[in-house]
């Protein structure tokens, strides 16, 4: 599993494979889902991203909008990687993301498709791209977990 | 004559600057251009030898200074062809644009009149009229633009109305470059009373701008897009206007005196709009970049601009992949995309062959009927860019492709 995720080249198709054909890429709009526009200062990703999450379980997620391959691909994946988890799995897996994302210790065996932005720091200016979708499921579970209590 | 390579000598970002391991090409110009020598040593000489305040110092040095920054204005007006009493020095192009708006725009529009611009405008010129139309009950009205994206005077006189009282439209389109034909639109709008407001800061830098032959009521550029530094732009405005304009800040400089019932006694224009200590070393450094360009020549300045853009349209249309929108613009805007490829990931791609270029997006009219898209890259030059930076761009938009985007990471 780990020598198949070393390949570059494999990790390379599977950020294209996102981009072109992005999972989930779609906003339902409809009752018990929430969403978040996330337009980063920094860049010109604009994207909107979508959950719904009942009992603290992520049943559906969803995100459109105009972004580059980082950010396209990287939200692809982790709206595939959340849905049908419960929000504190989801959180495990995003702040070990984030952790990869910003070069610290981070668990492999949790990220899966994910590993291919390991090394998306060597590109400084592009982990905003990297991070922006993520921090947007990252507010929809901060948000349900405020309502819920 | 001008020769490139003497010009480029005089840059010290221009010698041997690398950036991702090649050589830079920095061609985005209409961000912020690099500076001679000679504006560099302007603004360190003033921390060096001066380093005062002006006005009112009563010693040699604040009134050595305070000359040589009336100078600057004198420079300034010399080279828009207008009298020093009409130059306003202001933090950049935005803030005079601001200006415009809140300080005359304010308190001479009514309900029901209409601002009109243009759907390319670049946002410092449309903001500030959106929020001053909010409050006095104006409408902000737009020129259409023709399917290239360009502004002609037969649009423009459709779009023209006895309710239009002020007309605030860019010289040059930062996003396609286009010359707008502003002196007939300046010429048409006083016919029918209205005010124009022109958004010099893509114009000036580029081509000799003659505001007593455009005739344009007020006119606003940066520094720094004209090899100046940061932090100082210009306001040019007839003086009845500027008389007619509030100063958007008050304080320490534009008042000429006050007593503790709030009555204020406000200096004349230009002074009366700036309040506290300017950024008198960039004023200094301004105009020593005005001085710069007059050394070189407006003149040549265009011509060869255009020279090396026609160059770079020819390499770049025999590229299939990439989908230029401006061809036919005549300044060295350069305005595309790879098919299929995101802007930002373009523009990475180039970075990572030492290419300064930028990815934008733009306000949602112009990108769906002229540019069918709100992303691109714009890359654009300068009169220091030469021949070899076309070809090193050409050559790296070759390989702009999303395999090669992605690779970056790898």
């Amino acid at each position: 599993m780990s020598n198949y995720f070393d390949d570059p080249m494999i990790l390379r198709q599977i950020i294209m494979d996102h981009y072109e054909y992005p999972r989930n890429h779609e906003l339902k709009k409809q009752e018990g889902y929430t969403e978040v526009h996330m337009a980063s200062e920094s860049c010109i990703d604009d994207i909107y991203v979508e959950a719904k999450i009942v009992d603290g379980i992520i049943e559906d997620t969803g995100f459109e909008g105009t972004a580059c391959t980082i950010a396209t691909a990287s939200t692809s994946i982790m709206s595939d990687l959340i849905k049908g988890k419960s929000t504190s799995e989801a959180m495990q897996i995003i702040n070990n993301y984030l952790s990869m994302i910003d070069e610290k210790e981070y668990d492999e065996d949790m990220l899966d498709e994910l590993i291919a932005f390991k090394t998306v720091s060597k590109q400084a200016n592009r982990i905003k791209c990297a991070t922006i979708g993520i921090k947007g499921f990252v507010q929809l579970i901060e948000e349900s977990e405020k309502n819920h209590e | 004559m001008f020769d490139v390579n003497e010009i480029r000598k005089d840059f010290p970002m221009l010698q041997n600057k690398k950036m991702q391991n090649h050589p830079l090409v920095y061609l985005d110009n209409a961000a912020t251009t690099f500076k001679p020598q000679s504006v560099i040593d302007a603004v360190t000489s003033y921390y060096y030898n001066t380093s005062c305040n002006i006005h009112r110092g009563d010693y040699d040095l604040s009134y050595q200074i305070s000359s040589e920054y009336e100078q600057g204005r004198k420079t300034v007006a010399r080279f828009l062809n207008a009298s020093e009493k009409e130059i306003v020095f202001t933090a950049g192009a935005s803030a005079s644009l601001n200006l415009v708006a809140y300080g005359y725009g304010l308190s001479h529009l009514h309900e029901g009149d209409v601002v009109l611009s243009c759907e390319a405008e670049h946002a410092s010129s449309i903001l500030p009229w959106f929020r001053v139309a909010e409050k006095t009950g104006a409408k902000v009205e737009y020129i259409p633009l023709t399917s290239t994206g360009e502004m002609t005077v037969e649009n423009f006189k459709k779009a023209l109305h006895d309710r239009v009282k002020v007309v605030a439209v860019t010289a040059v389109s930062n996003v396609l470059g286009y010359k707008n034909p502003i002196k007939e639109i300046t010429r048409i709008a006083h016919e029918h009373g209205a005010v124009v407001v022109c958004d010099g800061a893509q114009a000036v830098p580029h081509m000799k701008v003659d505001v007593k032959d455009l005739d344009v009521d007020f006119l606003a550029f940066s520094s720094h897009k004209c090899c100046g530094p940061t932090g100082v732009g210009v306001l040019y405005g007839k003086y009845d206007f500027l008389c007619e304009t509030d100063p958007t800040l008050l304080g320490g400089g534009s008042n000429a005196r006050f007593d503790m019932c709030g009555n204020i006694l406000l200096k004349n224009p230009p002074f009366k709009f700036e309040a506290g200590t300017p950024a008198i070393e960039a004023v200094l450094g301004l105009k020593a970049a005005l001085e710069y360009l007059e050394t070189i020549g407006m003149d040549h300045i265009e011509s060869y601009e255009a020279e090396l853009k026609r160059y770079a349209i020819s390499k770049l249309s025999a590229l299939d992949h990439l989908v230029v929108y401006n061809s036919n613009a005549e300044t060295g805007i350069i305005t595309f995309n790879a098919k299929g490829v995101f802007a930002q990931d373009a523009a990475s791609y180039l970075n990572s062959q030492g290419i300064a270029v930028r990815a934008g997006n733009h306000c949602a009219k112009i990108l769906n009927e002229v540019l069918g898209t709100s992303e691109t890259v714009r890359a654009s030059l300068y009169f220091y860019n030469t021949f070899d930076d076309v070809d090193r761009f050409v050559e790296a938009a070759k390989n702009i492709t999303i395999e090669n985007c992605v690779g970056l990471f790898f």
